[in-house]
């Protein structure tokens, strides 16, 4: 992978003197040439308005942004592009299924189950449908490990069960959710299911035939894509009997002031002018994603995470949050003594970038009765000379707090 | 150089107190109370005081966070003990306009006294908070308000 390394421009740097050892991951990854590339020529060239113009960079527009629709259906093996609605991020799409689909099907009494490894995302939107409609929000425990305790997670679906939510993988203990599994169960019991995919997207392929879900979402920034784009991902069907999310241009097909309709998928959920060149940005993440294969990320990234919990293990007064046996990327721990905030100034001062506190999901550290963690997040270009110079950076932290 | 940034930022005062926090715990029947919290870090600390005639006679504080957070708590409670509620308020201004000063100016210490080992957080812009949060929490016990977040 060290090739692939020298194709991100923002890794080759010093930080305080020190050469950048980027290990915040699983809160952004960097962007590759290919990446910065593609946005800078889609404003260099090709900058207009879609679905608008007849005019030449309306249709160039138009149709890099149609193709980037394409090859994000390619990639999550959607069954059509009509499935694929570009939103800002992640946290948008789970907001637009619980307000659209929630707000249309979700009663007083019924019930919305997620996990209690949720980050906020995908537990405030559910809150929030919880209070507009009188349901009741349930989350099925995980153990001492950061798993899902299977048998409470049954037993907590049930008929009044609407909506699963679940991660495909924690940000903040790492653990790998068995989310096709979890999705027959709860699409047995009646419930329709949602999959967070944002930390899942860039470690491992996804198909959302697969998982069986009917909704999935991902955000393109942690897939080496540009900040502000996501996609959601529904099942046709489901889609097109919802309401549209926001009200504007582009997701109508006519409007008088007496009544408006809507416009066919996916464009229903497209309202205003898109950030374009977003999906293009993300289209060029993901070609250079597959480029390089996920069974190449995947067997480089698990080799190094056994490496980097090996290493950060055997300093003294470490411990790991997070010890499932199935595990991706995420590297949590805290220190004897030591609070996580401390951890991140020493290490950044030794050009070590890694996340201090509770990683947007409190409720992850309430279970394990810490106020933070500091977490190490791996991608496709870091190194075992990265994962050292991280140990080398906490045995400094010890020196400094003695 | 970043060496001297974290000497200046974790120096030996501000570690010996987060080893062995002072006034660390409760006082049974406060006069004044808050809760200060820092939901970018999770850090919480709660404050109570005993004012009697304008003098602060007691100050206790617990919680949790980190090194600079504590430190801060600790040193604030030590200073303010036995002043005035009008001298406090001042010196969280003198404390306040000593770790907000831009790195290009020179910070005022003079009026700070042993709190000016806080003076290395200005090269730390996300640490300002963390040695803030004490003296956040000191104004709204002082005026009343019981819970407050420094976000």
């Amino acid at each position: 992978m060290t090739h692939v390394r020298a194709e991100f421009p923002a890794l080759d740097q010093l930080v305080h003197g020190k050469p950048l050892v980027y290990l915040d991951n699983a809160a952004t990854t960097q962007k590759p040439r290919v990446v910065i590339e593609a946005e800078r020529h889609y404003y260099e060239h090709d900058n207009a308005n879609i679905h608008r113009g007849v005019h030449t960079l309306s249709e160039r527009a138009t149709a890099q942004y149609e193709q980037a629709r394409e090859v994000v259906r390619e990639f999550i093996n959607a069954g059509s592009v009509k499935e694929v609605i570009f939103t800002r991020n992640a946290t948008e799409g789970i907001n637009l299924v619980a307000r659209a689909w929630g707000d249309a099907n979700v009663g007083a009494g019924d019930e919305v189950l997620i996990t209690a490894m949720e980050h906020h995302s995908n537990i405030v939107p559910w809150q929030q449908l919880c209070g507009r409609t009188g349901a009741v929000l349930k989350v099925a425990p995980i153990d001492d490990r950061g798993v899902l305790i299977h048998d409470e997670f049954v037993k907590l679906l049930g008929p009044k069960t609407k909506m699963v939510a679940i991660t495909a993988l924690s940000n903040a203990l790492g653990t790998v959710v068995p989310v096709a599994q979890l999705t027959a169960l709860a699409k047995a019991a009646g419930a329709m299911v949602l999959i967070d995919g944002s930390q899942s997207a860039y470690h491992f392929a996804t198909d959302v035939r697969k998982i069986g879900a009917d909704f999935f979402v991902f955000t393109g920034h942690k897939l080496y894509g540009p900040t502000g784009i996501g996609v959601l991902w529904g099942r046709e069907a489901v889609l097109d009997a919802m309401p549209p999310f926001l009200g504007g241009g582009d997701m109508i097909r006519s409007v008088t002031f007496a009544k408006t309709t809507w416009n066919d998928l996916p464009y229903k959920f497209e309202a205003g002018t898109p950030h374009i060149a977003g999906p293009i940005g993300l289209a060029a993440a993901i070609r250079f994603v597959q480029g390089i294969g996920f069974d190449a990320i995947h067997a480089h990234e698990s080799a190094l995470l056994k490496y980097a919990t090996d290493a950060v293990q055997a300093v003294k007064g470490v411990t790991i949050i997070g010890t499932a046996p199935e595990k991706a990327s995420v590297l949590s721990f805290v220190m004897d003594g030591i609070h996580p905030h401390d951890i991140g100034t020493i290490v950044d001062r030794e050009g070590v970038a890694i996340r201090t506190g509770h990683h947007c999901a409190q409720p992850v550290m309430d279970r394990f009765g810490i106020p933070a963690t500091a977490r190490a997040s791996l991608a496709l270009y870091n190194t075992k000379e990265d994962v050292d110079a991280l140990s080398r950076a906490l045995t400094r932290v010890q020196e400094v707090m003695g | 150089m970043s060496d001297n940034d974290l000497r200046g930022l974790y120096q030996e005062v501000i570690l010996d107190h987060n080893r062995r926090p002072r006034n660390f715990g409760a006082i049974a029947s406060p006069t004044h109370h808050a809760d200060g919290h820092n939901p970018l870090c999770g850090d919480r600390l709660s404050l109570t005081l005993t004012v009697q005639d304008g003098v602060i006679t007691n100050a206790m504080f617990q919680g949790s966070g980190c090194a600079i957070s504590k430190a801060s708590a600790s040193l604030m409670t030590d200073a303010v003990k036995g002043h005035s509620v009008v001298d406090a308020e001042a010196l969280f201004e003198a404390f306040h306009k000593m770790v907000t000063t831009p790195m290009d100016e020179e910070p005022d210490e003079s009026a700070v006294g042993k709190l000016a080992v806080f003076s290395g957080v200005r090269e730390f812009p996300a640490r300002v908070k963390c040695a803030s949060l004490a003296w956040h929490t000191l104004k709204a016990a002082l005026s009343g308000a019981e819970i407050i977040s420094t976000e």
